[in-house]
Order: C-alpha cells, then structure tokens, then sequence
C-alpha cells in the first residue's frame, strides 16, 4: 500500500527567508520621515537654517560697517515707513532705518545675530557636553552619583549675574590679552553660560541612565564581558539621545536668551559691538519713537527661540520609536 | 438784575481771592516726584541727595544758596562778612545773628543753643555723621546770648560759609535730638524720620523708601507761606516714568532730574501738561587723561602709578589733538540737549570762575593730523595707527555703562581713530565703577585703562576744594588702598604751589584770578578733556508757579513759595 506522498516543499526552500518587499530602512531615515510631518519642526528648521545663513553670508552681500557713524543719517526710519507716510526720513540706502548715531540698522541685524548665534551655539554645545558627562557618569557610577548630584544642586544655586560680574572682574584682563577684547568677552562669556546651564541636562541624563542601565539588554551585554565605556557608548547613549537633543534645542534658546540679557544689562560685549541684545537695549528709551528699533532685534530674538523649541519638539517626536510612526 | 451782578462779582472775588491774598494752605496738595526714594529725613546720617533735599522742606539752615550761587540768609537777618564786621580781619571767626521770634514747628523758640547742638551732634566721635567736611577746622561754636553764633576756626578760612550753610548742613532741634548723640544716632528713628524744624512742612507720616505725607508749619515764620495745605512726596521709580508722571500724565507737579535724552524729553513735553527746566551747576562730563602707563603687563601695585609716566599721553600734541577732535555741539545736542552746553573748562560755574581763556568749540580734524604730523606722531609701519617712539597709540576708553555715555564713547572712537588712533572701548556697571572697592580693577579710581569718560561736580560755589582734586599727593594709589580725587594722577609741582595760594587768599577778584588759571593749568597740561557743561533738568506741571530750580542748594529750597497757577 503506498499513499501519495503530500506535495512538501522543499526544506532547503522553508528555510529561507522570505526577501524584503522593501529596500531596509535605517533609523534615521524613519527618523527624518517623522520629522518630515512636523509642521512646526519643519518651520522652525527652515527658519533657523534661513537665518543662520543670513548672519553667516548677510555681512558678504550687504557689505556695510555695523558701526560706522553716519550722523547726518541718524533715526531714518525703514523703507516700509513710506507706504503709509511718503514723508519719512526713509531710503533705500538704509533699508532698516538708522539708529540715533546713523549707523545702519540692517547691517547691526546681521552683525549682532552672529555673535548672538555664535554664543548660542557655542554655549549650547558646551553645556551640553558637560551636562552629558556629568549626567552619564552619575546615572552609571553609583560610586560619584551623590558627589556629582550634590555638585549639581551646587551649580543650581549660583546666581548667574553676580557670576559674570566676578569672572569678567577676575578673567577678562588675561582672556583679553590672549584673545583679543572681542574674542575673550566671547569666551568668558560663552563659558559663564555653559557652567550655569547644563544641570538640567545632567539631571535628564542621570534619570534615564539610572532606568535603561537595569533593563536586560544591558545585562546582557554585561554578562558577555562588555566593559563599561562600550556599554555606554553603544547602549546607553543613544537611549538617550532624545531627551539630550531636546535639551539641546532648549539650551540653544536659553543661551541666546542670556546672552541678550547680559547685553542689556550692559555686561559682556565692548559697547560698540553689535549683538541683538545691546540692539534692544539701545532702543527702550525711544520705543515709542522708533518702534522698529526695538521690534527687529525682538522679534529676531523671539522666532530664533521658538524655531528652535519648534524644531527639538519635533525632533524628540521623531527620535522616540514608541512614539514614531503614530 | 442788580442783585445778578452783585452776586456774579462777589463770586468773581472770590474766584480772584487766593490769587489776590494768598493764605497759608489756600492752594490744597503739590504731589512732587523723585525716582529715589528717601529712607531718612536726616541729612547727616546719609549722604544722598535725595534724603537731603526731601529734607530740607522740614529743618533748614543759617543761610542759603540762591539760583545764581549767591548766599542768600535763611534763618538770619545778614550774611556776615568782614566788611559788616561778621567776619573777623584773620578770617578765624564768623558771628551768626538769628532773626528773632523764630519758632520751631511745635512752637518752642529757635535759638542759638540748637545750632551749637547740631555742631555737636554731627562732630560727636562716635557718631557717623555724613556731612562732617562741613565741620571740618572748626575749634568751637560759641552762643554768646540766645540769637547769637559764634564759629571759630583753627586757621583761617577764606570761605567761613561751610557749617550751618545749604541744604546739607541744616539746624536740628536739640531738644528732639538730645538723646540721639553719637552711638545712639542711628537707633533714634521716631527723631530722624520725623525731625522738627523750621521749615515751611512738618512730616505726617515717614514710610521709608516710599511716601512722605507733609501738612504745613502752623508756626512758619511767614503768615501767608506756604501756599499748599499739604505735600505728598513720592520717592522711586525711575527718570523716564517721573517725567511722564509730570508732563504727559500731569499725575505729579514736580519731578526731580530728569537725566532722558533730550529727544525723550521733548516726546514728554509734547504731553503738554508740564515743562521741563534746566539749571547749570558745575557739573562737566569729561575725559579724564592717565598721566600713568595702565599696560596690564606691569604688575598689580606698579600699575597706574607715578611709577610708569604714560608713553604718550603726555605728549601736548596727543592731548591737544584728541580734544580739537571731538565735535562738542554735537555731543550736546545728542547726549544732552538744552541740559548741556559746550565748555572747555573743568570749573565751568559760578560765572565769575568760569575760564574764557580756552576755545572748542569747532571741531578740527585736519588741523589734530598736522598737529600730530608736526610732532613727528605718523604712522610708521602702515596699519594706520600713528606711533610715539615705536609705541602705537592705542587706547583703552573706559566709563559707566549708560546709554549717552555709550553713545559718546562710539562718536569719540569714530573721530580719534579718524586721526590715527586704535580705540577700544569699555563700559563697566556703575555700581562697581564708582563703588570705590580697592579689591576690583574696574574702578575709576583705579583707572586700569588709558582715558575714562565720567561726570563730577562740587557743593556750594567755592572750587578751592574741588581745584585741590589736582594735587599731586591726591593720586589714587595703592599706599592709599587706591582713594583719593586726582584721578588722571596729574602732577604739577607750578600746580601745588598756585593751589597753596589760592588757600591763603581771601579777596574775591583775586581768587577767581587763580582759580581760573589753576584750571587753565589742568586743561593745557593734559589732564583732561572737558567735553559738556551739564546741567539739571526737572520738570515741573503747568499749574505749578513760583519754581526756580536750584543746583547750588537743594532742588526745594523755595517750596514755602510755590503755588498753584491756573
């Protein structure tokens, strides 16, 4: 008696694996795709784009000294002052107008978005990379976790201003003879925001550090003989990249944000040199005169903040896996 | 019909009445706003103009200063001087006659007595008085009967007017004030928030650091004065919000120094509910010359010293060129407006010490290269910045961190480099440029930088003192922990010995003879560059009358006149 053998398939061919329908997605691909439906990110990313590249190339195309005088010139109001008083003190040659002492409003725009950026930038990545060290090392190390937290509740206390006063008393002398008088304000500067900016990042890093380094995953690498600086670097950090880019965004809003405050203040930059702050600070007295004088630098300093906080939103959206693809 | 208009006229006179008659009180409440706010009624517990001049509505001195500068007397029939025998030949004695029948505010007689009691109170050794160089070389008050003072000096003194004189040194009543000596001085605060006086308003009630409530004196000396029953006297704020207060809101009828722009200004005033108004003391924004190398390679304590003659500020043709450089109108018109005049002279006022020796008021910035070309000060090595001996002249400029001085800082930097200069400008907080801490680098007395921008003035109308701040033992330095008035550390052997003359002579032509070429000395020599003649602005309502603003005593001196105009 012989019954038909069941047409199988081959076992060579169970076996295989079915191929992909689609080429493999990397993650950041995804992460770009998410990216990509967030209105908001994707505004703020262009914006911030747009305006970085204006006070990068702006000084190229629009080749007018910030801080040339031109006292015959002064308080010209912008071009579009003549739409609705054809008598303006406006012209073309000033597009934004002039300030009390005729130096040209477009051209400080520019000038002082540089170096409102450049510290932005600068103090940002700074206090980032501190606020990472210090948060990975505390959340890894049980052994420097209380030193280092109390450290940071330390950091938390300092008062920023009278910090500034002190270190531009005590360092601007041989930063400025090592730097010029320009680039050791940036540096003092920059420095003082990053030392009194990164505890919430350490505090965000230590706090997610803590709960993924008990998760199995890591365990697991542990028990394979990984040492500590791979398991950080491999499967730590970019667990936490998300919050760390988030803090990034934010960190880069605060710094620009201090730094105008300190300019306002008066501390910080030589008087003559332009940043967005020293702008706004020019111009309270006559706001009601030349409202524009203090709208420009303003509203400069508010969308900057906001693209940016636009742009982190979206991004920690797009970074999060269990939150992609919803 | 008849009735109608006896009627109409009764009430037109009495419309017309307190126009015609003033009373005391008639005109109702004044509201007067200063963006400091008083914290003591006792100016020689504090030092601020604004604890001065708030007081000086309630306790006032012997005599005063009038708008012009010239001693007015206040609580005396004469001024004494030698010539009405009030004033001995040595110049080592003044005698004060009190006008008799003066009341204090409770009602017991002023007398002679209270003024040896404020000499006493303010120079007891314990005690911290404020106003105490008002007192200094003084051997002893005498009172020989109730209306009479007698003041005498160790040395003589050419100028007897400084005790008992102006806002800063009024009389205290020695009965209120008998506990209060010394240690004790500062712990009586029912006393030096509600002091008794002679003034034309007595305190109701004293908040600190906010609001005085004045009523008038029932017994002030003039039945007619003062005009307003009551003073409301508000204190903080800032300049910008007081003068709003007074011009465009009409909320207050006077605001005190109002130190805007002069395009702010006339914004305010276009509010049309009140005017500003400026008086010219001796007030003189300039830019003060370090005769000292400040290099920050020399080390602390050589630094800014005598040590290190300056490599070329010195120089007359540097000095001179920097100063036909500047556009002084210019600076006026931007930074000060009708609160600024052009001057060359480091004692612009009183008048009669007003130098006209000196011209700058045209900018010149040919004739600053020729002047430097002449001099051999060219630029050698073509990165156009002009050399002394090697040495570029490349300046750090220094001052306060304030908008007009900022403004000044960038013209000035703009025209100097025009002629060859490298600038660099810095401005410090002003709290800790004038804080006179000798631990920070940044003071104006240490004056780590080449040039600094700042303002200073003098009290009452005698420059001797002031015209002392160029001594030569008067540098900061750091054997004194960096104090002392010759900031640009100028030095002048020619200089010390016109000052000792000045200090021995007591004519009057004579001394403003000097005066003015000791500051002549000063400006020609290099130690500094005069740039604004500053003066004060108030503002005060429309209907506010009988104001005239003071900047030789204090602001209120004449309040018992003011009153309401319609």
């Amino acid at each position: 008696m012989t019954e038909p053998v069941p047409a199988t398939p081959s076992p060579i061919e169970a076996l295989k694996d079915k191929e992909p329908s689609k080429a493999p997605r990397s993650q950041w691909k995804d992460v770009w795709d998410q990216l990509r439906h967030h209105k908001g990110a994707m505004f703020g990313g262009s914006f911030l784009i747009f305006i970085t590249l204006a006070v990068l190339l702006g000084p190229y195309i629009w080749q007018v000294d910030p801080q040339k005088l031109d006292i015959r010139n002064k308080d010209m109001r912008p071009i579009y002052h003549l739409l609705w008083d054809s008598d303006a003190k406006a012209a073309w040659s000033k597009p934004l107008g002039s300030d009390q002492l005729g130096r040209d409003n477009l051209a400080q725009m520019l000038a002082g978005g540089r170096a409102s950026m450049a510290v932005g930038w600068a103090a940002m990545v700074l206090s980032l990379l501190i606020g990472t060290l210090i948060g990975v090392l505390a959340g890894y190390f049980k052994r420097l976790d209380g030193l280092l937290m109390r450290t940071t509740d330390l950091f938390l206390a300092l008062p920023i201003l009278p910090l500034l006063l002190v270190a531009v008393t005590l360092f601007r002398q041989p930063l400025r003879s090592s730097f010029g008088p320009e680039g050791g304000m940036f540096i003092l500067i920059v420095t003082v925001i990053a030392i009194t900016s990164w505890m919430p990042t350490a505090r965000i890093v230590r706090g997610d550090i803590l709960a993924i380094k008990e998760r199995e995953f890591v365990l697991a690498a542990r028990s394979i003989g990984t040492t500590s600086g791979k398991i950080i670097r491999r499967h730590l950090l970019p667990n936490v990249l998300s919050p760390i880019m988030v803090s990034a965004a934010l960190g880069l809003a605060t710094a620009i944000i201090t730094e105008s405050a300190l300019s306002f203040l008066g501390v910080g930059f030589p008087s003559d040199f332009p940043t967005w702050g020293k702008m706004l600070a020019d111009a309270v007295q006559r706001m009601e005169q030349f409202p524009e004088r203090v709208l420009l630098p303003g509203i400069a300093i508010s969308l900057t903040v906001l693209s940016v906080n636009y742009l982190g939103d979206g991004l920690r959206d797009a970074l999060d896996p269990r939150i992609r693809g919803r | 019909m008849k009735l109608k208009t006896l009627m109409l006229g009764a009430a037109a006179a009495m419309v017309m009445a307190p126009a015609a008659f003033a009373e005391r009180g008639s005109d109702g409440e004044v509201k007067i706003i200063y963006w400091q706010a008083p914290s003591i009624l006792n100016p020689f517990l504090s030092g601020g103009t604004k604890d001065v001049e708030s007081a000086s509505m309630i306790i006032e001195p012997l005599a005063r200063y009038n708008e012009k500068g010239e001693l007015v007397p206040w609580l005396v029939d004469e001024i004494p001087t030698v010539g009405n025998g009030g004033v001995s030949e040595d110049l080592k004695q003044i005698t004060w006659k009190i006008t008799p029948g003066l009341l204090w505010s409770d009602g017991t007689p002023f007398t002679s007595a209270d003024v040896k009691f404020t000499y006493e109170y303010c120079t007891h050794p314990e005690g911290g008085c404020a106003q105490l160089t008002k007192f200094e070389g003084i051997s002893s008050v005498d009172t020989p009967d109730d209306l009479t003072v007698v003041v005498n000096f160790t040395e003589a003194t050419p100028n007897p007017y400084g005790p008992f004189v102006g806002g800063e040194s009024p009389i205290l009543q020695a009965a209120q004030f008998a506990n209060c000596l010394g240690a004790n001085a500062s712990t009586c605060t029912e006393q030096n928030f509600n002091p008794i006086g002679t003034g034309p308003f007595t305190v109701t009630e004293f908040k600190p650091n906010d609001v005085i409530t004045l009523a008038a004196n029932p017994n002030y000396r003039d039945p007619a004065k003062p005009a307003f029953a009551t003073v409301t006297f508000k204190g903080g704020g800032d300049a910008a919000s007081a003068g709003t207060a007074v011009m465009e809101t009409g909320e207050f009828d006077y605001a005190w120094n109002l130190q805007l722009a002069p395009d702010v200004i006339a914004k305010m005033q276009e509010g049309g509910k009140g005017v500003p108004v400026a008086g010219f003391g001796p007030l003189v924004e300039r830019i003060m010359l370090n005769q000292t190398n400040a290099d920050p390679a020399l080390p602390e304590g050589e630094r800014s010293t005598a040590l290190h003659p300056h490599p070329f500020l010195k120089d007359p043709a540097v000095y001179k060129a920097m100063s036909m450089a500047i556009d002084r109108p210019l600076l006026v018109e931007i930074g000060y407006g009708q609160a600024g005049k052009v001057t060359c002279n480091w004692v612009p006022a009183p008048d009669a010490f007003n130098s006209t020796s000196m011209s700058c008021d045209t900018q010149d910035l040919e004739g600053a290269k020729a002047m430097l070309d002449a001099a051999g000060i060219v630029d050698t090595n073509g990165d156009g910045i002009r050399e002394k001996d090697g040495v570029p002249l490349s300046i750090v400029y220094q001052t306060s961190t304030n908008a007009v001085r900022q403004d000044f800082q960038a013209l000035i930097k703009d025209w100097w480099e025009q002629i060859g200069l490298e600038v660099e400008l810095r401005n410090v907080d002003s709290s800790v440029f004038f804080g006179g801490d000798a631990g920070s680098p940044d003071t104006f007395q240490k004056f780590y930088a080449d040039v600094e921008m700042y303002a200073n003035t003098f009290n009452g109308t005698d420059p001797q003192a002031y015209l002392g701040n160029a001594l030569c033992d008067k540098a900061p330095r750091p054997e004194t922990q960096w104090q002392g008035e010759n900031i640009s550390r100028f030095c002048m052997p020619e200089y010390d010995a016109l000052w000792a003359e000045l200090s021995k002579t007591a004519d009057m032509a004579e001394r403003q003879r000097i005066a003015k070429e000791l500051n002549d000395m000063v400006v020609m020599n290099g130690g500094m560059i005069p740039l604004v003649h500053r003066g004060r602005l108030s503002a005060h309502s429309n209907t506010l009358g009988g104001v005239i603003l003071n900047v030789w005593d204090s602001e209120l001196w004449n309040v018992a006149d003011w009153h309401r105009v319609n």
